[in-house]
C-alpha cells in the first residue's frame, strides 16, 4: 500500500520535471518557428510575443532573396549526399573486411583507423588540410568538400559490428554453393543490413548537413557556400537586425535534417549507440 | 580471386582516403609548425620550436587555453548530469514518454551554427524571450553576448543544449540494460531512491559514461567553432576565444600558417592523450549492447 502510493508520487514528479524540461529545451526551436511568421513591428514588439497574429510568409521571400539559399541548398545537398554514400560505400566494404577476413596487418590496420575517431580532421588540421586541397587544385570546389569526408571509423565500426553479428553458417553455405566473396555480401549480407545502413545514413547526412568550419574556409565565392554558412551570412547582411527573416532562414536550413531524424528516429538510435559501445 | 587478397581490395578506398586526408594533413602541420611561413605560403624559414615558445609566451594563446579547458569542463559536467538525470526520468515510461523523447532528440539534428543563432535570438536584449523574462522575474537586464562573464555562459547554454540529445540516447540506452532484478532488490533492501541512483545506477554505467565525456570533450574542443563564431566571435575582446577559434583567427585571418600549425599540434598532442587515456582504462570497460 504505502510502497504504491510512494511509486504514484514518482510517476506524477517525473511527469512534471519532464513536461518543464521538453519545454524548456523546445524553447528556441518553438520560439523560431513562431518568430519566422511575425511582422517586423511584432518581433519589435515589447514584452515579446509567444505567437504570430498571421502567418506573414514575407520573412521567407526575404530570407531567398538576401542571401542565394536556393544555391546554397543545393550546394548541401550535393555535399551531405556524396558524403553519406561515400562513408557507406568504404564502411561497408572495410567493415566486411574485418568482420569476415583473416588477414595479416588487420589489427595494426584497424587501431590506425580507431586513432581518427579522435582526430577530427576538418578542425584539428585545417592548415595543412588547406594546403593540400590548394596543391589538388581543390579550393572553391564540391571536390574540396566532399572527398576528404568519404570514409570514417564509425561507419566502419558500425558495419563491422554488425556483420559479426550475423551467423557464420550463412557464410558457409553461401560458399558450398559457389558463391564470391563479394556475392555474397551484395547478395546476403546487404537485405540483411538495411536498417543498420538506414540508421548510418541519417548520421552520416547530419553530420555533414551540419559542417561548419570546413565550408567556411575552403569556399571562396558565396555560390559554393552551403546552407550553414548561409545562416551567418543572414545574420551579417540583416544589419537591423531583423530577427523574423533571420529565424526564416534558419528554419529553411534545419527542416531537411529535423524531419528525417523524426520520421526515422528509432533505425537512428540504434545505431548511434551501436556505433558507439562496441568499437 | 584469392580470399587472402580481398580484404586488402575492401580495405583500399578507406585507407586512401584517411591517409592522404587525416594522416598526411597531420605529419604536414608537425612540419609545418617549425617553419616561418610568408602569408602565401612561398617562402620557408626553419624556427625550430619557435613558434611553440611564442605560443606559450603569447598572453592570448594562454587565455585561449584557459578559456577552452573552462568552457569544455563546464559543459561536460553539465552535459552528462543532465542527460543522465533526463535518461532516467525516460526509463520511467510515464505516459507521453515517446512525445518527450522525440522532442528531447531534436537537437541533435541541428548543427552548432543554428543552435548559435537560435540562442542569439533567446538572449538578444531587446527582442529576445529569455531576456524578457529574466527581467520580468530576476529583474536582470544583461547584455549576454558582449559582456563577461555572460558571453561564456551564452556559449555554454547552447552547446550543452546541442550535445545533450547525444548523451541521453546513450544513457537511455544504458539504463534500459540495467537488470530489473538488481533495482528491485535495492528497493527491498529499503534504500532509497537517491542511494540508488548514485551508488548503484550511476557505477553501472561508468563505461558509458566514460565514453559519453570522450566524445563531448572533442564535441566540445571542436565544433565549438560554429557557436563561438555565430554568437560571439570569440569576444568581448578575446574573452570567448577558444583555441580552435584562435586557431583559425591564426590561420586565416591573420594568414600566420606557422603559429596556426604549431596550434593544431597541440590540438594534435592534447587529442593523442585523450585516445591514449580512452584505451587505457577503456580496457575495463563492460559492453551492454
Amino acid at each position: 500500500m504505502r510502497r504504491s502510493t510512494r511509486r504514484k508520487i514518482n510517476v506524477i514528479l517525473a511527469e512534471i520535471a519532464l513536461i518543464l524540461i521538453t519545454m524548456v529545451a523546445s524553447m528556441p526551436l518553438f520560439l523560431a518557428v513562431s518568430i519566422s511568421f511575425q511582422t517586423p513591428k511584432e518581433v519589435f514588439s515589447y514584452p515579446p510575443k509567444l505567437f504570430p497574429k498571421s502567418l506573414y510568409l514575407h520573412n521567407y521571400a526575404s530570407a531567398f532573396d538576401l542571401v542565394p539559399l536556393a544555391r546554397l541548398i543545393l550546394n548541401s545537398t550535393i555535399m551531405a549526399v556524396a558524403i553519406t554514400l561515400g562513408k557507406l560505400v568504404t564502411g561497408l566494404l572495410s567493415g566486411y573486411a574485418y568482420a569476415n577476413f583473416e588477414f595479416k596487418g588487420k589489427n595494426i590496420s584497424f587501431a590506425t583507423l580507431f586513432a581518427t575517431l579522435f582526430l577530427p580532421a576538418e578542425t584539428v588540421m585545417i592548415v595543412p588540410l588547406f594546403l593540400i586541397m590548394r596543391k589538388f587544385g581543390w579550393v572553391n570546389t564540391y571536390w574540396a568538400l566532399t572527398v576528404p569526408f568519404m570514409a570514417s571509423a564509425t561507419n566502419t565500426f558500425l558495419f563491422r559490428q554488425h556483420f559479426k553479428s550475423i551467423p557464420k553458417e550463412l557464410e558457409d553455405a553461401a560458399r558450398i554453393d559457389g558463391a564470391t566473396p563479394m556475392q555474397f555480401l551484395i547478395k546476403i549480407l546487404l537485405p540483411l543490413s538495411k536498417s543498420m545502413i538506414g540508421g548510418a545514413a541519417i548520421i552520416n547526412f547530419v553530420y555533414a548537413w551540419n559542417m561548419y568550419l570546413w565550408p567556411l574556409i575552403v569556399t571562396m565565392e558565396d555560390n559554393m557556400k552551403t546552407v550553414q554558412i548561409g545562416v551567418k551570412m543572414l545574420i551579417d547582411a540583416e544589419a537591423v537586425n531583423n530577427w523574423g527573416v533571420i529565424m526564416a532562414g534558419t528554419i529553411v536550413v534545419l527542416i531537411p535534417t529535423v524531419v528525417m531524424f523524426l520520421v526515422l528516429q528509432n533505425m537512428f538510435v540504434k545505431s548511434l549507440v551501436r556505433s558507439g559501445m562496441k568499437g | 580471386m584469392s580470399r587472402k587478397i580481398i580484404p586488402y581490395i575492401l580495405l583500399i578506398p578507406t585507407f586512401l582516403i584517411i591517409i592522404i586526408f587525416i594522416y598526411w594533413p597531420a605529419v604536414y602541420s608537425f612540419k609545418l609548425s617549425f617553419y616561418r611561413i610568408s602569408p602565401f605560403g612561398n617562402r620557408m624559414i626553419f624556427v625550430g620550436i619557435r613558434n611553440f615558445k611564442n605560443l606559450f609566451h603569447d598572453p592570448d594563446y594562454i587565455t585561449a587555453l584557459k578559456i577552452t579547458a573552462i568552457y569544455v569542463s563546464v559543459s561536460v559536467a553539465l552535459t552528462i548530469f543532465a542527460s543522465f538525470f533526463i535518461a532516467l526520468l525516460l526509463n520511467m515510461k510515464v505516459p507521453g514518454t515517446p512525445v518527450y523523447k522525440a522532442l528531447l532528440f531534436i537537437p541533435y539534428a541541428i548543427s552548432p551554427a543554428i543552435s548559435g543563432t537560435l540562442w542569439s535570438f533567446l538572449l538578444n536584449p531587446v527582442v529576445g524571450h529569455v531576456n524578457y523574462f529574466m527581467s520580468k522575474f530576476f529583474g536582470l537586464r544583461v547584455e549576454w553576448l558582449t559582456t563577461k562573464p555572460y558571453a561564456l555562459y551564452a556559449i555554454i547554454i547552447a552547446s550543452v543544449w546541442k550535445v545533450m540529445p547525444f548523451d541521453i540516447i546513450f544513457y537511455l540506452a544504458g539504463v534500459q540494460n540495467v537488470p530489473d532484478d538488481l533495482l528491485e532488490a535495492s528497493t527491498l533492501d529499503g534504500a532509497s531512491t537517491w542511494t540508488r541512483i548514485w551508488k548503484i545506477i550511476f557505477p553501472l554505467l561508468s563505461p558509458i559514461t566514460f565514453y559519453l565525456v570522450i566524445m563531448n570533450i572533442i564535441s566540445f574542443m571542436f565544433s565549438s567553432f560554429a557557436i563561438v563564431d555565430v554568437m560571439t566571435r570569440g569576444g568581448p575582446g578575446n574573452y570567448t576565444t577558444t583555441m580552435i577559434y584562435k586557431l583559425y583567427l591564426d590561420a586565416f585571418a591573420f594568414q600566420k600558417t606557422g603559429i596556426a600549425s604549431a596550434e593544431s599540434v597541440i590540438l594534435f598532442i592534447i587529442m593523442t592523450i585523450v585516445t591514449i587515456a580512452y584505451f587505457y582504462f577503456g580496457e575495463r570497460r563492460v559492453h551492454y549492447q
